[in-house]
């Protein structure tokens, strides 16, 4: 019986988690968690603009995402506003945005804390199961490619002169980004996605000496932290989005204990 | 490749930025297996030039001809690496294209720091940075090496020391090599071109020549060095970039 309940929520945060070790860690790397908070806080957006069309949420959202991504590439180009201060401009203009079109429409009840802080507990095993397909088809797509995202993370020139199609390398990063983003509205939330992306991979950082090594031990660290959050949540009785959130950060804490390598 | 042409031509090549003009009327052919050192004060556009040649940046006039397949091999000025990304010598090598194993530790005994193999790329001195990028490029088996200010950041016995690496790296692979220097006192001996960059191309020919030519003289009057001599000595020892050195009459 509690299996039966908590299998999907579970088998979706463990997907989540995955994906986001290696994800994360180039989202460390490329210093790029604001860039994953403004996509996450414009998924609100998508979800709004699918409830108030009659699309499916899903569909709704990665497309936003993607297209707000590829959007987002192209104004970091120009030089007039710093990147961080064009990032703080969209992230919450999208948000508001967000959420004034959910409360605009009266013909859906939305639950707008789901959104924002997730609702990992109502994901249906079909939906699981989706995360899982997403999840291994993103993974199979950087694994392909991850000497050329290594390479442009390192030196995009370099790269470049070495043949790697740096343009098209770092979109496609910013797509499987935003398609990561769109997968987990619905487990961690808008405002909580951007934390399972950063904390397992600064908590593994320490303990690494190759990137493979990071990427890999990020992704273990982020599934302990769904257990450890849907564990609690499940004895407290707690919120299970931001549980997980402290389950990871406790994991962070706690790997400052332990002596560094390299 | 032994062909008659060069390995690249630029023609009456133009660079510019809006309103600045970076690179104006360049004619310029590299040669397969010579060395050819770019000169010119700051601003003069020997980056921009470099990287025309690297095919980074498209000429805005002017035509580039590439050798089809040609390989470049790019030694960038330094390489700044956020400190979250953990990597090992090894690793930034097999970066730059698969490779075996093998190759790449062969590659690093070459260019003197075979020890650094295994060893965090965070830390390492400007002296061991500049050897495993230069090992990187010759990874690639490359027809032109490019590099953009390679002594920048290393004392003169360590100039001295890259510059007699890099003449037996062409003498033994046949690449040709395009330097970029703003030291103009240290122009590589075993340079076969010096162009004096200003814009445009003010003078060219080999380093005696250059160095008389009036073109140049403009550029960098000797006046301005008065107070730095250029101290003439014998090398009775040469440095390992880690620091420590052999001296080669035996005497400690």
């Amino acid at each position: 019986m509690i299996i039966e309940l908590l299998l999907p929520p579970l088998l979706a945060g463990l997907a989540i988690a995955l994906v986001s070790g290696p994800m994360g860690a180039f989202v460390v790397w490329r210093r790029m968690a604001f860039f994953g908070d403004t996509l996450a806080h414009g998924s609100l957006l998508g979800a709004a603009f699918g409830l108030a069309v009659g699309m499916a949420i899903y569909p709704a959202v990665i497309l936003f995402c993607v297209l707000l991504a590829l959007v987002l590439t192209a104004l970091q180009q120009q030089r007039l506003i710093a990147n961080d201060t064009l990032l703080g401009i969209v992230a919450h203009t999208t948000l508001a945005l967000g959420i004034v079109a959910l409360s605009l429409l009266p013909q859906v009840k939305v639950d707008l804390f789901g959104f924002l802080f997730g609702d990992l507990l109502a994901v249906t095993l079909p939906e699981a199961l989706g995360l899982w397909a997403g999840a291994v088809v993103i993974l199979i797509i950087m694994a392909v490619s991850w000497r050329q995202l290594l390479s442009i993370t390192v030196n995009d020139e370099l790269a470049r002169v070495e043949g790697v199609p740096t343009h098209i390398t770092r979109t496609l990063l910013m797509i499987l980004l935003a398609l990561l983003i769109a997968g987990a509205l619905r487990t961690v939330g808008v405002l909580l996605i951007t934390s399972l992306l950063v904390i397992p991979p600064a908590a593994a950082r320490r303990f690494a000496s190759t990137p493979e090594h990071m990427a890999l031990l990020a992704s273990l660290l982020g599934m302990a932290a769904v257990l450890g959050g849907i564990t609690m949540s499940w004895f407290l009785d707690t919120p299970v989005g931001p549980s997980i959130v402290i389950a990871a950060a406790s994991v962070f804490v706690a790997t400052l204990i332990l002596p560094a390598r390299a | 490749m032994s062909t008659l042409r060069p390995l690249i031509q630029l023609q009456q090549v133009s660079v510019r930025y809006g309103d600045v003009t970076a690179l104006s009327n360049i004619d310029l052919a590299l040669e397969p297996k010579q060395i050819t050192t770019l000169v010119g004060p700051n601003g003069a556009g020997k980056s921009t030039l470099a990287r025309v040649v690297l095919g980074l940046v498209t000429p805005s006039e002017g035509t580039v001809y590439r050798q089809p397949s040609l390989r470049i091999g790019y030694m960038p000025q330094r390489i700044r690496l956020d400190d979250s990304l953990p990597l090992t010598v090894d690793r930034f090598l097999w970066l730059g294209g698969p490779s075996p194993t093998k190759a790449r530790r062969a590659v690093l005994e070459r260019v003197g720091v075979g020890h650094l193999f295994k060893r965090s790329v965070h830390g390492l001195s400007g002296g061991e940075w500049q050897r495993v990028l230069l090992a990187r490029a010759l990874l690639r088996s490359p027809d032109l090496l490019v590099l953009d200010e390679p002594a920048q950041g290393v004392d003169v016995a360590g100039q001295d020391a890259l510059y007699g690496l890099l003449k037996e790296v062409r003498d033994e692979i046949g690449c040709a090599i395009l330097l970029i220097s703003h030291d103009l006192h240290f122009v590589m001996a075993a340079t076969d071109e010096v162009i004096c960059l200003h814009q445009h191309i003010c003078c060219s020919g080999t380093p005696d020549v250059v160095q008389r030519n009036p073109a140049y003289l403009a550029l960098f009057p000797p006046q301005n060095q008065g107070n730095l001599a250029l101290y003439q000595h014998h090398h009775d020892h040469h440095h390992h970039p880690e620091g420590d050195h052999n001296t080669t009459d035996g005497l400690p």
